[in-house]
């Protein structure tokens, strides 16, 4: 279909579509209804569980178009783009998108070069000008929006998680199933291994509805754990500003920034943390901004919706207990 | 072992930036301009690879106007042997693949065994640029990496590339693109000798026409460049601390929606 807006799906690599695919359909969806068009998944993977097709159709897509191959696992962008380029080529979609992930910016940064068309990475928002998609995205560390046009078809592009809504979801809907032959190209990168990080316990943190996050007002690596106790009660994630890794106190996949990870999760609660304009790069998109800082002059109140001057080892004790008491009843 | 550095020259992240007469553009006036920190783990990284295996060359790269010399000039003042500067007044705005496909043609034409790239620049922040070489080259590539190691007999490199929730180790056979994620290494500060030294080597000059290209349009455009839209004001709840927690709470509950 000709019109389509395909979702590369971005799974868990055990079979199961990760929920960030959820947003990318609902804004296919949305956008495919305005050129008479429809939203489609399309899935790489060594092994899909019927589960995962069913999640997919329930989220929006009116078709899947699966690929599935031992050789498409673990993910290798050589091996990915021309099997995606080959389907591209056959069925024409109008746009191809995908979540903001490590593989999926790479794959599609790749595929676009393949296809010798533009790519707008990590955008927060899409209109039409003139039949013509328009993309917005944050450039120089978030202070301006870039609004980005191609010069044609397929529009491809990467989508910030959370920011984009999901469709109402169309419970119990049936999948429909394409399965394309495909030809796996032999990689020339050779797995070695994956080293799992110690699990935490709490969410992912670009994933996470809820961040709490921690600076150098925390005074040491031992304190984090007055954040953690927090972020047990509300689900959240655990995130750090520049400062605090840069001083050993947390592992870089946590930094929260510019040279971090890039978050807009629904609460984003900010303690000790000044809020340099590197760090505000990384979580500005957030929908509420919780601040406590002891220093009322502090650049994170100015983006803040509500503020709290304070002792943070103070404070955040009593608000874990609060919403412990809130959430229990 | 020749390594391949391409950087970008951006503006430093504290500057501010204003939207220029062009909507589609920031004004440039007053601007202090550094090399993206990002690039700067690729250099020290190629910098390593050269100084543990005793012999080979750094060569760095980069697009833009006149100004991008400085930039070239304090990576050669880290240790870089020369500069390529594609000084194209027709790339001014290229886009990603524009300037991947002048990147391509440089590479082909040094022909290093290494490419290294930062992740992203921090302007644009796209992080297109090195995995679209790799395509255009028809290379491996791993994107990311916090570390990389290269085989004895120097026919392949072992790095860790960083996922979801772990990493991912590859064994890639060289030639081969890589991207720099920060972790990978702590960049050195140029010394005043490497500064002196970089003024004598070489920043050669060239044209879309030198690498047998056409200085065609871009596939991705700026339509504009809009501020912000500024955040509804913010509240400070005053009281102590007992108290203001409550009304946090009661706030983020009720009138936010955010729990």
């Amino acid at each position: 279909m000709a019109n389509a807006f395909w979702c590369v799906v971005e799974d868990d690599r055990a079979g199961r579509p990760k929920k960030a695919n959820a947003e990318v359909l609902g804004e296919a969806a949305r956008l495919a209804a305005q050129t008479g068009g429809q939203a489609e998944a399309v899935w790489l993977t060594d092994k899909a569980e019927a589960d995962g097709l069913g999640h997919l159709a329930e989220w929006g897509a009116e078709r899947i178009w699966l690929l599935e191959a031992p050789g498409l696992a673990p993910y290798r962008g050589e091996v990915w783009t021309p099997v995606l380029a080959e389907l591209a080529g056959k069925e024409q979609p109008k746009a191809i998108l995908g979540a903001v992930t490590s593989r999926l910016r790479e794959l599609m940064a790749r595929l676009a070069a393949r296809l010798g068309v533009g790519l707008s990475a990590d955008s927060v928002a899409f209109d039409f000008r003139e039949g013509t998609l328009v993309a917005t995205r944050p450039v120089y560390a978030g202070k301006l929006l870039s609004k980005v046009s191609w010069a044609k078809a397929p529009w491809l592009a990467t989508l910030r998680p959370n920011v984009f809504k999901p469709r109402d979801l169309l419970a119990g809907r049936a999948p429909v199933v394409e399965r394309p032959a495909v030809t796996i190209p032999q990689p020339t990168m050779a797995f070695v291994e994956r080293r799992e990080e110690v699990s935490t316990g709490l969410p992912e943190l670009t994933e996470a509805e809820i961040v709490v996050s921690g600076g150098r007002g925390l005074k040491g690596p031992e304190n984090f754990v007055i954040l953690e106790e927090l972020a047990k009660v509300l689900g959240a994630a655990v995130g750090a500003s520049r400062a605090a890794v840069d001083a050993g106190w947390r592992p870089h996949r946590f930094q929260i920034g510019q040279t971090g990870r890039t978050i807009s999760p629904k609460l984003y609660m900010g303690f000790g943390i000044s809020g340099a304009i590197q760090h505000l790069a990384g979580m500005r998109t957030s929908k509420i901004i919780v601040a406590v800082n002891k220093d009322p002059e502090a650049p994170i109140f100015k983006i803040a919706d509500y503020g709290i001057v304070g002792d943070l080892f103070e404070i955040a004790p009593l608000l874990t207990q609060e919403f412990k008491r809130l959430l229990e009843k | 072992m020749k390594v391949l550095v391409p950087v970008k020259q951006v503006p430093d992240t504290a500057t501010q930036v204003k939207i220029g007469g062009d909507p589609r553009a920031i004004d440039t006036t007053g601007i202090t301009w550094i090399v993206s920190p990002y690039d700067e783990f690729a250099v020290e990284e190629a910098l390593r690879i050269k100084e543990k295996r005793g012999t080979g060359e750094v060569v760095v790269v980069s697009l833009g106007p006149e100004r991008v010399k400085e930039a070239l000039r304090s990576c050669l003042a880290m240790g870089a042997e020369r500069a390529v500067h594609v000084n194209e007044p027709a790339w001014e705005s290229a886009d990603t693949l524009t300037t991947a496909r002048a990147l391509a043609a440089v590479i082909k034409q040094e022909q290093p065994v290494i490419v290294l790239f930062g992740r992203q620049a921090i302007d644009d922040d796209m992080g297109a640029v090195g995995v679209q070489v790799a395509e255009l080259l028809g290379w491996p590539c791993a994107s990311w990496i916090m570390e990389a190691a290269i085989s004895g007999d120097g026919t392949s490199v072992r790095v860790g590339r960083q996922v979801e929730g772990g990493l991912e180790v590859f064994e890639l056979p060289l030639p081969c693109v890589l991207t720099a994620q920060k972790g990978l290494n702590e960049p050195r500060y140029p010394t005043l000798k490497g500064i002196m030294g970089a003024k004598k080597k070489e920043i050669k000059d060239v044209k879309a026409a030198d690498l047998g290209l056409a200085a065609d349009g871009a596939q991705l455009t700026v339509v504009t460049l809009e501020a912000l839209p500024p955040r509804p004001p913010g509240r400070i709840i005053p009281g102590e601390a007992g108290e203001a927690v409550k009304e946090l709470v009661r706030a983020l509950r009720e009138d936010a929606k955010a729990i």
